[in-house]
């Protein structure tokens, strides 16, 4: 024993005195304490989704883009959803990043537990809804995005069927199952939804397995609620529709794409960039939408949608942004046959903030 | 629709098919590689890759195959020449070729590309399945591949070159993992992903042994485990409510069923799995 | 030409430095590929190597991600000194964290000093039992354990995802996928203020003491070795072989499940499905890089750690995929277990 462990030891020692060294030489990443102000982005999955987190990314190119020299941006990429998190944001936090964008509704509490011990650096966290004096929240209303493919779905689908792929049943996408339903049945009452739950953000096989489950299914338009591309390949494949997530995927899909609701970033995140450089920010809540042109829908694709049609999904463009069209728009009810919203009056922003229900005509059952 | 049904769990599970076979073909010569996972995400990536920059299926195809070779290749020398203990080499690959294939495809993540059609492949892999059945059953060579993994002392001292025989094995079972990577980003989900194969590797590993080591059970296997997540979905859509995961645990607990009743009887551990599975041969013993 | 000549006996020092030399090149492997990608190749391991743990903070993270692995690793060289292969230690963890978790979330509104030592003991309890089950099956059985053991985790992951994202989902949660937060008295104290390195690291050290205590000190830590040497000469000296794999088993699935419990009421706080990234499985290379000797151990859990923070370092300041951790861990381990043959064999040329 004492012949092997003189060797450890001295190791061990050379080891620890190594580390010394190294801490007192401080490396960390220069922080130049100009007056370029460094705004840093959280993001859950890769720019290359081409979904969510590309859109994220185009909006923080735009901002860059608008307020040239007087900012630079970094980001860190695939961010699980968990404890590592608290020190990718950190590691931002640390790095001399003034501004921190975490875009992802399940870093909202890792968030905040960073933003306690940085009170001088500002936070916003996408999708949430808890705030602090330097956390503020922003959210878009897609759902305004799901009115409009809804309208279309509705008069272009042949079999009646639906085929939705969505992630998670929180309010965020039961919100916009019903904004879709709402707007397809009004213009085709003998619509049906099929939902499939794929509990992920993010899985391009699974997604491509429940679009196909769904068009063997007799589903000849499919939606989504996931992050990548792969439903709408799908539906290319199979000879259906499909309608684009978060960005235009027309490109993967020629044939299958009719539109998108396209995520617009940009604006507000410059927007935001302006209020930090010249300290103006302030913790809000943002919840913008059409009207802001938060939320954009892609080009329509001519080749499928006639042009009666196209004309009707700008008007309710139109209709959105200058408030006279409201995607929850009363009489609303819900699965049991309560009336939610009554006529003439609109779903307020706290219903929609906390949707779990399903409106009535929709067949299915929220998972609980 | 059963049809429909049908179709998508062959296309599902061809990746499965491939790999598994492969890792057959290793463990019947007595060697086990957990490896797959990490070989088929390489094999993945480098075809999709080759794809984009050269625009040729066949140069994609070959460069995945390659890359196979190359990673089973590594494991082969380490295990069989130094000795390394298998599982964990096995296990290394499989961490290495997650990192690995993560940092080639960096740039490539979200580029689109025109996929290949799957039915090819899915042929391919029925013949394989044929011939890999018929090579153990019929062919001089196939026996003396399972005296290997059977008893590779006596094959040594029958004349027979251990080493070499396990080592083209593993060759061979990296090529079928790097086809099934292959598969997966070129025809099955045509894109490349960070991990796509999302433990596909270890349902193939299970695969080998639900099917207790016989070529033809591999296709059987592939559709069970294949079949039962899509069935889920279905059900799913179909409206039915019954916890997914719980459904998703049937192929893993069936493959602890199979394992189990074939160890305990001892005489069909014998005509099952290879006895010199996982110990080294040195010549020197 | 190159010929293996076995030495009369294990070199004491290739044992040694064969880890030392694997790192070394790993490094240097490392740096090639960097180089190859267009990186410069001392920027980037100053980067993933020294960055990370420049700082107090970092330090802290440091021990936060070794501390599992420790605990793990430590474990598992109960098993794999006695050439049995428990790769399912993920699965361990998960119900680790599945049962003491359980006992937080059921406890979250209640204030005592129990609570905490409660949900420790659930939780190594519950890794003991699902590690009883590939024993079982071995030692019945004779079921292959690498197989069961994996397939086992496998289950253990489902059953997680059901739980979280069924019947403990937190009813305040909006349906996300998690659990409601355990209360104060659920959580792992904090060691240093603005910190997250816990409790658990105490608990590490001490069964990483305990656990060389067995090895050198007991009978039972003799027994194991010498099984683990030569199963002949142990069946000789009438040890009992299945109680020797139960005890292996259900050692290594507490302190799995200890670690997975560590995981939850520490730095997390509550259970959702994604607890740990992969510690079971990369634990087995801590146990072999550690040459599943409690010093060896601790030193190869820092280092492996130290990859796991580099790679984040790495993605942020370069641009490098995160995964780069494992293309780390991978050779590392690599070169260890091709270096490993210098233990036994000397290199002598030939003619």
């Amino acid at each position: 024993m004492k012949k092997n462990t003189l060797p450890i030891i001295i190791i061990l020692a050379v080891l620890l005195g190594a580390g010394g060294f190294f801490i007192s030489n401080q490396n960390n990443v220069e922080d130049t304490a100009s007056e370029q102000k460094k705004i840093g982005f959280i993001y859950i999955g890769p720019p290359g989704d081409h979904g969510w987190t590309y859109m994220h990314d185009q909006g923080r190119q735009t901002m860059e883009a608008e307020l040239g020299d007087s900012i630079t941006t970094t980001y860190i990429e695939n961010v699980p959803e968990n404890a590592d998190a608290v020190r990718a944001i950190r590691k931002l936090a640390e790095s001399g990043h003034d501004l921190i964008f975490t875009t992802s509704f399940n870093y909202m509490d890792q968030t905040l537990e960073v933003a306690k011990d940085f009170p001088d650096i500002k936070f916003e966290h996408a999708t949430g809804f808890k705030r602090a004096d330097n956390v503020a929240t922003y959210n878009s209303r897609f759902y305004e995005g799901r009115t409009i493919i809804g309208h279309i779905a509705g008069k272009m689908t042949k079999t009646n069927t639906i085929g939705y792929i969505a992630s998670f049943p929180i309010p965020e996408v039961i919100r916009g199952i019903n904004s879709f339903y709402l707007a397809a049945s009004k213009v085709n009452p003998d619509i049906k939804i099929k939902v499939i739950w794929a509990y992920t953000w993010y899985d391009p096989a699974k997604e491509a397995d429940a679009a196909n489950t769904l068009i063997n299914q007799g589903a000849d338009i499919i939606v989504q609620h996931t992050d990548t591309f792969a439903p709408c390949q799908a539906a290319e494949k199979a000879g259906v529709l499909a309608f684009g997530q978060a960005s235009n995927q027309e490109q993967f899909c020629p044939n299958a794409h009719m539109t998108a609701i396209e995520d617009v970033w940009g604006p507000y995140y410059a927007e935001r960039a302006k209020a930090l450089v010249d300290g103006s920010w302030a913790s809000q809540d943002t919840w913008a939408g059409m009207k802001e042109g938060h939320v954009v829908m892609s080009d329509y694709n001519t080749k499928i949608l006639p042009a009666d049609l196209i004309a009707e999904a700008k008007a309710m463009e139109a209709g959105i942004i200058d408030g006279t069209l409201h995607s929850f728009a009363g009489p609303i009810y819900n699965q049991e046959g309560e009336l939610v919203v009554p006529e003439g009056s609109v779903a307020d922003d706290g219903m929609l903030a906390g949707m779990m229900f399903y409106v009535q005509g929709i067949e299915d059952q929220v998972p609980q | 629709m059963i049809f429909g049904i049908v179709n998508i769990i062959l296309i599902g599970t061809t990746p499965l098919v491939f790999a598994a076979i492969g890792e057959l073909v290793v463990e019947k010569s007595g060697v086990l590689n957990l490896g797959l996972e990490g070989m088929m995400l390489v094999g993945a990536v480098s075809a999709f890759v080759t794809l984009v920059v050269t625009d040729s299926y066949l140069a994609a195809l070959i460069v995945s195959l390659i890359s196979g070779l190359v990673m089973s290749g590594l494991f082969a020398f380490l295990v069989l020449y130094l000795m390394a203990n298998q599982v964990a080499t096995g296990l290394a690959l499989t961490i290495f070729g997650i990192g690995i294939s993560s940092m080639i495809g960096k740039n490539y993540v979200g580029t689109p590309i025109d996929g290949l059609s799957p039915y090819f492949l899915i042929i391919t892999s029925f013949l394989v399945v044929i011939f890999i059945g018929y090579f153990f059953k019929k062919t001089k060579l196939g026996l003396i591949v399972k005296a290997v993994g059977e008893s590779h002392n006596s094959a040594h001292s029958l004349g027979f070159n251990v080493i070499k025989i396990r080592f083209i094995s593993i060759l061979f079972g990296g090529a079928m993992s790097a086809l099934a990577g292959f598969y997966f980003s070129i025809c099955y989900a045509p894109m490349w992903q960070e991990g796509m194969i999302a433990g596909r590797g270890w349902i193939a590993l299970a695969l080998v042994v639900f099917a207790t080591w016989k070529p033809e059970r591999i296709l059987l296997g592939a559709y069970i485990f294949g079949g039962v997540a899509i069935m889920q979905m279905n059900l799913q859509a179909f409206g039915v409510k019954f916890p997914g995961q719980f459904f998703n645990m049937m192929p893993y607990l069936v493959t602890i069923l199979v394992l189990v009743i074939i160890s305990g009887n001892k005489l069909r551990i014998k005509l099952s799995a290879p006895a010199c599975l996982t110990i080294p041969f040195n010549k020197n013993q | 030409m190159i010929k293996l000549v076995p030495r009369g006996s294990s070199s004491q020092s290739m044992f040694i430095l064969a880890p030392i030399f694997a790192i070394f090149l790993t490094l240097l492997t490392g740096s090639i590929i960097f180089f190859l990608m267009g990186y410069n190749p001392s920027n980037a391991l100053k980067i993933f190597f020294i960055s990370p743990i420049s700082n107090a903070y970092g330090l802290s993270e440091l021990l936060v991600k070794a501390t599992p692995l420790a605990l793990i690793a430590m474990g598992l060289s109960f098993c794999f000194k006695n050439n049995i292969y428990n790769i399912g230690a993920e699965g361990q963890l998960t119900m680790g964290a599945i049962f003491g978790g359980g006992v937080g979330i059921y406890f979250y509104d209640v204030s005592s000093i129990l609570i905490l030592p409660g949900m420790i003991i659930a939780g190594a309890l519950g890794g003991a039992l699902w590690a009883m089950i590939p024993a079982f099956l071995k030692t019945k059985f004779n079921t292959n354990e690498i197989l069961t053991s994996l397939m086992l985790a496998y289950i253990a992951l489902l059953i997680l995802d059901y739980l979280v994202v069924g019947p403990w989902r937190d009813p305040d949660g909006f349906n996300f996928p998690k659990t409601r937060p355990f209360g104060e008295s659920g959580r792992m104290p904090i060691l240093f203020q603005g910190l997250r390195i816990h409790f658990g690291l105490i608990i590490t050290l001490i069964l990483i003491a305990f656990s060389w205590f067995i090895y050198s000190k007991t009978i039972f830590g003799f027994q194991l070795k010498v099984s683990g040497f030569s199963p002949k000469a142990a069946r000789f000296a009438g040890f009992n072989k299945n109680f020797l794999i139960f005890s292996a088993f259900a050692i290594s699935g507490a302190f799995a499940g200890l670690a997975g419990v560590g995981e939850v009421s520490g730095p997390i706080g509550l259970i959702y499905r994604d607890i740990s990234p992969n510690y079971g499985f990369t634990a087995i290379i801590v146990c072999f890089l550690g040459r599943l000797h409690p010093l060896g151990i601790i030193f190869a859990s820092l280092v492996i750690a130290l990859t796991y923070l580099g790679a984040e370092d790495a993605q942020l300041f370069l641009q490098i995929p995160a995964a780069v951790g494992f293309v780390f861990q991978g050779l590392v381990l690599f070169f260890l277990l091709g270096s490993d043959l210098l233990v036994n064999f000397k290199l002598r040329l030939k003619n």
